[in-house]
């Protein structure tokens, strides 16, 4: 009998290690001037250097740099006054030069950490996942591999390359070994992820997105008896695409692990794919025996060496953390727990945080986000940020609302025309003739008509049968084009009614 | 006008007593004639030379500013890219390969006019001090065409030594400038490393190569050496300095007070009789001039060799990595569906010689896991005892000398088969490689046994490149004079041209 989750974590402890791979937003190449455009035309952004044409020689992005130093600083590491570049040596068709330049003992950041908090049986708790190192290098080109089923290079007809990619710098972060998760180890992770996306969003220095590879995560898992002084043997899981597959990952290697062991066997070492349909990996390439990248420094780059001041620089620079910032919000938004997490979760802190700077009441702003505009961007299958709707529209809509101009029924109608294009709120209220209906007169016009064509509803209404008033309030405001205050018809009618 | 030098046919050319056009045309009828037994070339580019020539005079005649040489034509060793020509680096697996773009050496020589005739032979992949290793068969030395014109330049030190050239571009690893340069009576220099852009050589060792001039007088070999040198921001290890005064000190040619370093390491056992000889003679007409001669001991020397022969072999393991058949060059056993790797295999069994196979071989080994320490590792270690040993002597003597090569000229196939006996041929120059320092071969007589070249090394430290020629022009003129006219003027005719 395989144990289930609850057994698994009560017999063993699970140690994790993760790596994460970042691609920077430069706007060049790691070692050459080409552009790196995501989804270009195969082959079209490529040049002498990352095709790794005879003679051709690197020269390093010093903005790669910069952003490297910038995500050290920012994950609390040291910055290595000296550091160098070295070559791994494997062949592979889609990397040019038949080794990757890359960093191997001496990393250019080291020594870090990451605070997460994650929800627990006994309320919060914040976990140290501690950075072993952050180090700069370059991405590969992509092979697609033509006939055969799966997509693999294994039975495929052939293989096309596409050179692209070839040379993306890549930002490694690697974290040392994180035990002491317990049950906990597949939300640590996620959180791990998660916080680092932010950090690195907030840096400005990758688009950190997961579905594009711009940020790629390996997990490592290994399991150890709870009274064992020994490690387990690990398994990496790559192919790893979005915060929720980190965290079936690791639960998926760990149920697993736990199958191998309680049955007499032995976990091998070795690197698994993560399958999103499934929530299962399946077998890659065996590490059981070492590749030998016959590491040696880069002979054709010269070492790193970073200008303290300069590093001071980047540092003062640095933005609020992002959980510093995330606590600093909710508090002055006095936001309930709940509610906050799904702010989060919605990512629109940035955007409701840019409305509120602009004067708006951070509750309307939030739920104007997160409800109204969140929907249509749901409905529209695109992200909320790509709607042309601003901070400075919702900003606008939320005082013309407060100051009795529109009802929040017509101010949805307002969200619909600036989404649609029809430009700022006050402009889709004047181009669609939009406004409140205050006129008493207008709205006892309107009461009238609908009582006298109702007359037994508001028969009943004027014997005290307040619920039938539903009705003859719904049919004045579909009179009045919706453009009046419900309340204040209410009141009207009731009044009209002897009510 | 072909046995004239390169100031004289820039001067020619100035006062317009003949075209570049006719100057390039009684080149190429030069290689016409004499090239069948030389076999400098493996490639003639004569349209593209003649309409290099063309636009020169076209610009002279328009009155327009021209460089000193331009007009004068140049033979260029075939590791330099240039566009549209076919660059081979002597390997059959660059057969038919043609650049994209042209090597940073390649833009300066088009930029001053200098007239490109074609690519010359070398040993494969620089690696080789005879041209025997070349994938297109040996060139043969103009002074006895029995004879090795050293190499792994060869092709272009015979170029010029055969009156095909004026001047030619070499590229100097562990001595493949200075040593063809002494095996066929002409100056060759190996500039400091970082003077001149890599950018476009094909690598052998990216650590200690370095292109440099040939020509038949210092003052040539000067005036080419400002025109190749300087700062190239596609070569990180590029220096950033000014291009020292070479020509100047070509032509000031003064050692009175300069202190010469004879190294204590670098004469006596293994060197050859004669070659001794007329070493020794120049260090008496040195001193005869005002320089004052002192001997410097430089222990670590001994271990050079050995030194070399593990970082350049590591270094080529990586760099010739990328010749794999799938982007350019040749491309052997993909016929019925063979996997990429059995393809890149099947490649560079085909496409690599001997040595070259030899160097992969030898580097591999000394990168790998549980080796790197012992022999890379080590090495270096022995490569910065060097760069201690030259800075004390550097430290008593303003330059220092030795012959360039033990021996003189020796048979084709005498030692072909001896890879050690080879290797010790270039036991004087590679220090300087390790160093990263330059250094010059100039004529100084011809061996009295066999009546070939002996050459004579002068070196300096890092980017102090004009001592070599203040003290190599004053050797040269005291010398001339002495026997009444150029060294070269003594070369046995060729079959198809008077000398």
């Amino acid at each position: 009998m395989a144990l289930n989750y609850d057994e698994v974590v009560a017999k063993y402890n699970p140690v994790l290690g993760l790596e994460v791979h970042v691609e920077l937003n430069t706007e060049s190449k790691m070692f050459c001037s080409c552009a790196t455009v995501f989804g270009a035309e195969p082959n079209t952004q490529t040049c002498p250097v990352c095709l790794a044409l005879p003679g051709a020689l690197p020269v390093v992005n010093e903005k790669a740099i910069e952003s490297t130093i910038k995500i050290g600083l920012a994950l609390n590491c040291s910055i290595a006054p000296y550091s160098r570049f070295a070559r791994k040596n494997y062949f592979y068709p889609d990397m040019p030069k038949n080794f990757q330049i890359s960093q191997y003992d001496e990393p250019i950041c080291f020594d870090g950490y990451v605070d997460v908090e994650i929800d627990t049986d006994e309320g919060p708790k914040q976990f140290r996942i501690e950075v072993e190192r952050v180090h700069m290098e370059e991405d590969t080109g992509k092979s697609l591999h033509v006939g055969g089923a799966t997509g693999r290079i294994h039975g495929a007809d052939y293989s096309l390359l596409d050179y692209n990619r070839a040379g993306i710098p890549l930002v490694e972060i690697v974290t040392k070994i994180v035990p002491g998760t317990g049950k906990y180890a597949p939300e640590v992770a996620k959180a791990y992820v998660a916080e680092l996306r932010d950090i690195l969003r907030g840096l400005g220095v990758s688009d950190v997105k997961m579905e594009q590879g711009s940020l790629r995560c390996d997990a490592n898992v290994s399991l150890m008896l709870k009274d064992a002084k020994e490690l387990g043997t690990r398994s990496e899981t790559k192919n790893v695409n979005s915060l929720r597959s980190v965290e079936r990952a690791i639960r998926g290697e760990m149920l697993r692990h736990a199958e191998i062991l309680e049955t007499g066997g032995k976990v091998k070492q070795e690197t698994r794919h993560f399958q999103e349909d499934t929530g299962l990996t399946r077998s890659g390439r065996s590490k059981e025996q070492a590749e030998d990248y016959r590491y040696f420094p880069d002979p054709d780059l010269v070492p790193v060496k970073p200008d303290a001041a300069w590093i001071e620089t980047l540092r003062a620079a640095l933005p609020e953390r992002p959980s510093i910032r995330r606590k600093r919000l909710k508090e002055q938004w006095a936001v309930p727990d709940k509610e906050f997490a799904a702010m989060v979760n919605a990512d629109v802190l940035d955007i409701v945080e840019a409305t509120v700077v602009l004067g708006a009441d951070p509750t309307k702003a939030r739920t104007w986000w997160l409800g109204e505009i969140s929907r249509i961007a749901n409905d529209q299958g695109v992200d909320i940020k790509e709607l042309s709707i601003t901070p400075a529209h919702v900003a606008e809509l939320i005082n013309l609302v407060a100051s009795g101009e529109l009802t929040d029924k017509l101010a949805r109608q307002v969200v619909e025309g600036v989404v649609a294009g029809e430009g700022t709120p006050s402009e889709v209220v004047a181009k669609r003739g939009i406004k409140v209906v205050n006129d008493d007169g207008a709205l006892m016009a309107a009461i009238e008509k609908v009582c006298a064509a109702q007359a037994d509803t508001a028969e009943k209404v004027r014997g005290g049968h307040l619920p039938a008033a539903g009705a003859l309030i719904g049919a004045v405001m579909k009179e009045t084009a919706g453009q009046a205050d419900a309340a204040k018809v209410r009141e009207l009618l009731l009044k009209f009614l002897g009510q | 006008m072909i046995f004239k030098t390169a100031t004289e046919m820039a001067d020619a050319l100035s006062k317009k007593e003949v075209s570049s056009v006719e100057l390039t045309q009684s080149h190429l009828d030069r290689i016409a004639a004499v090239d069948g037994d030389v076999k400098a070339f493996l490639h003639v580019d004569k349209e593209g030379a003649l309409a290099q020539a063309a636009a020169v005079d076209a610009d002279r005649a328009a009155g327009k500013n021209v460089s000193p040489l331009a007009g004068v034509p140049l033979a260029l060793k075939d590791v330099l890219a240039q566009k549209g020509v076919p660059t081979t680096a002597g390997s059959k697996i660059l057969q038919g390969w043609k650049p994209p773009y042209d090597s940073t050496v390649v833009s300066k020589l088009k930029n001053a006019g200098i007239v490109i005739l074609g690519k010359t032979n070398m040993d494969e992949f620089a690696m080789g001090s005879s041209t025997e290793n070349s994938g297109y068969g040996p060139t043969f030395n103009p002074w006895d065409l029995t004879r090795t014109p050293g190499g792994s330049s060869g092709g272009s030190s015979a170029a010029v030594a055969a009156f095909e050239a004026p001047l030619a571009i070499g590229s100097d690893t562990g001595g493949s400038i200075r040593q063809p340069a002494a095996l066929t009576g002409i100056v060759g220099v190996r500039p400091t490393y970082g003077a001149v852009s890599r950018y476009g050589l094909i690598a052998y060792s990216s650590s200690l190569d370095q292109a440099g001039p040939f020509a038949r007088t210092v003052l040539d070999t000067a005036m080419l050496h400002e025109v190749i040198a300087g700062h190239d921001a596609k070569d990180a290890t590029s220096i950033n300095a000014a291009v020292p005064s070479v020509v100047a000190a070509a032509k000031s040619g003064d050692v009175k007070g300069m202190k010469i370093g004879v190294i204590k390491q670098l004469q006596g056992e293994g060197y050859q009789k004669g070659v001794q000889t007329r070493f020794t003679e120049s260090l008496e007409l040195l001193a005869s001039l005002g320089a004052e001669i002192v001997e410097v001991d430089c222990p670590s020397f001994e271990y050079a060799l050995a030194a070399y022969y593990l970082i350049a072999p590591s270094e080529c393991s990586s760099n010739l990595a990328r010749f794999d058949a799938m982007r350019y060059g040749l491309r052997t056993g993909d016929e019925g569906g063979a996997s990429a790797e059995a393809v890149m295999a099947a490649t560079r069994d085909a496409g690599f010689g001997r040595e070259v196979k030899r160097r992969i071989i030898l580097g591999t080994y000394a990168l790998s896991s549980g080796y790197y320490d012992a022999y890379y590792g080590s090495a270096q270690k022995i490569r910065t005892l060097i760069i201690q040993d030259y800075a004390k002597a550097f430290a008593a003597a303003d330059v220092l000398v030795s012959p360039t090569a033990p021996t003189t000229a020796y048979k084709i196939g005498e030692k072909v088969d001896d890879p050690m006996a080879m290797y010790l041929g270039d036991v004087a120059t590679i220090p300087v490689n390790l160093a990263g320092i330059c250094g010059m071969s100039l004529p100084a007589g011809l061996a009295d046994e066999d009546n070939l070249p002996v050459g004579f090394q002068i070196m300096a430290p890092a980017m102090q490149d004009q001592r070599l020629y203040q003290a190599g022009a004053a050797l040269e003129a005291a010398l001339i004079s002495k026997w009444g006219g150029a060294l070269i003027t003594k070369a046995p005719a060729l079959k198809g041209g008077a000398n």
